[in-house]
């Protein structure tokens, strides 16, 4: 991508002493003003903006619950309940920070099959997803200690359940089990360092979001057509134009947002988070929070303990080769129709692996009120492997054989088709050969 | 609790997760869905109904917290915006009903009357206490309990008023009382509300039949749950308003950007 001549120019004394020493205004002006973006990225593109907003709102809600917080296993329940009642506008803090997550991870899996659908993965953004799949693993990890503090019994089992995938590993799986509990069994000493290391991680995911924006400021951004840019007619400056676009898709995500921390705030959560823990009573059904059910379905659906917990994180660090296991040099998957409707049916697959890990694991699989014919272990089985298999077999093979359809020769020219109304692209690289 | 005990329980967690016996699903009688209730707390501007709360709260002092503790709830509580509103006087005069422990000024043992920064009462000293009053069974404190059971306010509600004879052929374990709201079908709360009457309100208030007793203690856990219910509501709808015109500004200065660029 062509970065343009960025023109920054230090307008008094001030800024010109300062631009020579440590040049952090035209750091911020290169970065965030005059960036050259693709003129025809569409509100997929708003993601990355909304999550960077999304862990600012995280951090300063979480500094200023962390102040009135007490980790401790006999007050940790009623040191939150007391920021729910005494402390002023705490309600507000408490329901921002629990849903703020669950937005998180809603903004995180839109900007994540965005990447997917757009072929954002591939060259020369490799690093770059490599580091949002960091971030997404310390998202993970930041969200299940979060949930663990206000001790309630899905914080409590949820977290017995969670360190107890680190027992299946052979011979030393036990010592570190014990070691993350810092005792024989989650207890007092884990909820205390739980509380340390949740509010350590945000900083680690600001600090890889930093090493994730330069990645991208590197190559610049994907577009929708995935086509590389050409010139200065393929883009506009990050500012005026994307600053007001992010900023109104920010503020309708934000309406949406409010419609959760305002009006149903306690719909993302699980109603046994409000029965203090206890050790001597184990809930029916332990179920972790929703952004993990996927991964719980495909945790549930092997016997063995161990296989079951590798394949879990089997299913995340799969996403780690995807750049080398799709072949295909044509990135969005408009102009590819095969593995446009894998990307569809992936969705799919992801979505009912998500409602089986909501449902409790025995019996026939409940779409919607409706029993289906299919046990829920034998479906989730079908549907792991089908995960696993769209990105370990299809994925290759699609992408070697697969017909692309013509790629437009640049994106100026494909706005330009598109605004005249013309069905055809024109100038598009009518390439005969399977992979264009 | 040994530490063998403990080790077990967690292997009993962990077993379940990884393969809940189908056994345990089908001795266990699923509970009757709770009849949807009107509860003037309901939507997005929602209020409470102070004259409901109030009663209420008479039917928690006077029933309920024979049992049940609110540890969370203080009596200061009940005279705040947005709640059951008592006058400050009220307030004190009741709270000074209660006695509390204290210490004199040479360390002795004293009981104090209370004030309204002291927290409702609980009914017994400990859980081993209550416990032992009760057949071995804890009732549960009720400071959120609408948020703490599946089916919320609806479900508190109609186990309240859900007690029946157990059908022909349901074996009830001694003790045990059975409701169909409940999993299982068994409990060991008896019915709490036996006769209408059970409670005198002031005059002007609707008469005190089981059903409108169940009702306005419900509606009593509703706001002890959820105490800043109404200034979260409120503030919402001002929240939402302000971002709506918000947004459609944006959206016209972003239109009005691009307005030159083929995009």
């Amino acid at each position: 991508m062509s970065h343009g001549d960025y023109t920054y120019q230090p307008k008094n004394a001030f800024t010109k002493w300062l631009d020579s020493r440590l040049p952090i205004i035209r750091l911020m002006d290169e970065a965030m003003l005059q960036f050259p973006t693709p003129k025809n990225l569409n509100y997929w593109f708003t993601f990355g903006g909304i999550l960077t907003f999304m862990l600012v709102v995280q951090i300063l809600s979480g500094v200023v619950l962390a102040m009135h917080y007490v980790p401790h296993e006999t007050m940790a329940f009623d040191s939150v309940e007391r920021i729910m009642r005494d402390v002023n506008y705490g309600w507000l803090l408490r329901y921002m920070h629990a849903n703020g997550a669950s937005m998180f991870f809603i903004a995180v899996y839109a900007h994540i099959f965005r990447g997917l659908y757009y072929g954002s993965y591939k060259a020369p953004r490799e690093v770059l997803w490599l580091l949002g799949i960091v971030i997404y693993l310390l998202m993970m990890a930041t969200g299940f200690l979060g949930y663990t503090l206000p001790w309630g019994q899905m914080s409590f089992w949820g977290a017995t359940v969670i360190t107890n995938f680190f027992s299946a590993i052979p011979v030393v799986g036990p010592s570190i089990t014990e070691w993350l509990w810092g005792s024989f069994a989650v207890d007092n000493a884990t909820l205390q360092r739980f509380f340390s290391l949740h509010y350590l991680l945000p900083f680690v995911i600001a600090g890889v979001v930093v090493l994730h924006i330069w990645a991208l400021h590197v190559p610049g951004n994907n577009n929708p057509l995935g086509i590389d840019v050409k010139g200065p007619a393929d883009t506009v400056p990050f500012h005026p134009y994307y600053t007001t676009k992010d900023l109104f898709a920010l503020v309708v995500f934000v309406l949406f947002f409010s419609y959760f921390i305002f009006f149903n705030p306690n719909a993302m959560g699980h109603t046994d988070n409000y029965i203090p823990a206890n050790r001597l009573s184990t809930p029916l059904h332990i179920v972790p929070e929703w952004y993990y059910l996927p991964f719980y379905a495909i945790l549930r659906s092997v016997p063995d303990k161990l296989l079951g917990v590798i394949l879990m994180f089997s299913a995340i660090l799969v996403w780690a080769f995807l750049p080398w296991l799709d072949r295909s040099h044509v990135r969005s998957a408009k102009f590819r129709p095969i593995y446009r409707q894998m990307f569809f049916i992936l969705i799919g697959v992801v979505w009912i692996l998500g409602m089986l890990g909501q449902q409790s694991p025995d019996g026939n699989f409940d779409f919607y009120g409706a029993e289906l014919p299919i046990s829920k272990v034998i479906l989730s089985q079908i549907l792991t492997i089908y995960y696993f298999a769209h990105f370990l077999l299809l994925t290759p093979i699609v992408s070697l054989r697969e017909k692309a359809l013509p790629v437009p020769e640049s994106i100026s020219k494909a706005v330009l088709a598109k605004k005249s109304g013309s069905a055809a692209v024109p100038g598009a690289a009518r390439s005969p050969e399977k992979r264009v | 609790m040994t530490l063998k005990v403990l080790l077990g329980r967690l292997v009993l967690g962990v077993s379940l997760m990884f393969a809940a016996s189908p056994a345990m699903a089908e001795g266990a009688l699923v509970a009757k869905h709770p009849e949807p209730q009107a509860w003037s707390s309901d939507g997005v501007f929602g209020k409470f109904d102070r004259q409901q709360l109030q009663r209420g709260y008479q039917v928690y002092k006077e029933v309920c917290a024979a049992c049940h503790a609110m540890h969370l709830l203080s009596f200061r509580n009940l005279s705040q915006p947005g709640g059951p509103e008592f006058s400050v006087a009220q307030v004190k005069a009741l709270a000074a009903s209660f006695k509390y422990p204290a210490l004199d000024d040479k360390g002795e043992p004293i009981e104090r009357t209370g004030t309204p920064a002291d927290r409702f009462p609980s009914p017994f000293p400990n859980d081993v206490a209550a416990r032992a009053a009760n057949n071995n069974a804890l009732p549960p404190d009720l400071s959120v309990m609408t948020k703490a059971r599946h089916g919320g306010a609806n479900y508190v509600y109609n186990l309240i008023i859900g007690y029946s004879d157990a059908p022909a052929g349901f074996s009830l374990l001694p003790g045990l009382n059975y409701n169909e709201y409940f999993e299982g079908h068994q409990l060991a709360m008896p019915a709490p509300l036996v006769s209408d009457g059970q409670v005198t309100w002031p005059e002007g208030n609707p008469p005190a039949t089981k059903q409108q007793m169940a009702k306005d203690v419900t509606a009593f856990l509703i706001w002890a749950a959820e105490p800043k219910m109404e200034e979260r509501k409120e503030l919402g709808v001002q929240v939402m308003i302000f971002l709506t015109l918000l947004a459609v500004l944006l959206f016209f200065a972003y239109k009005r950007v691009w307005r030159d660029v083929e995009h």
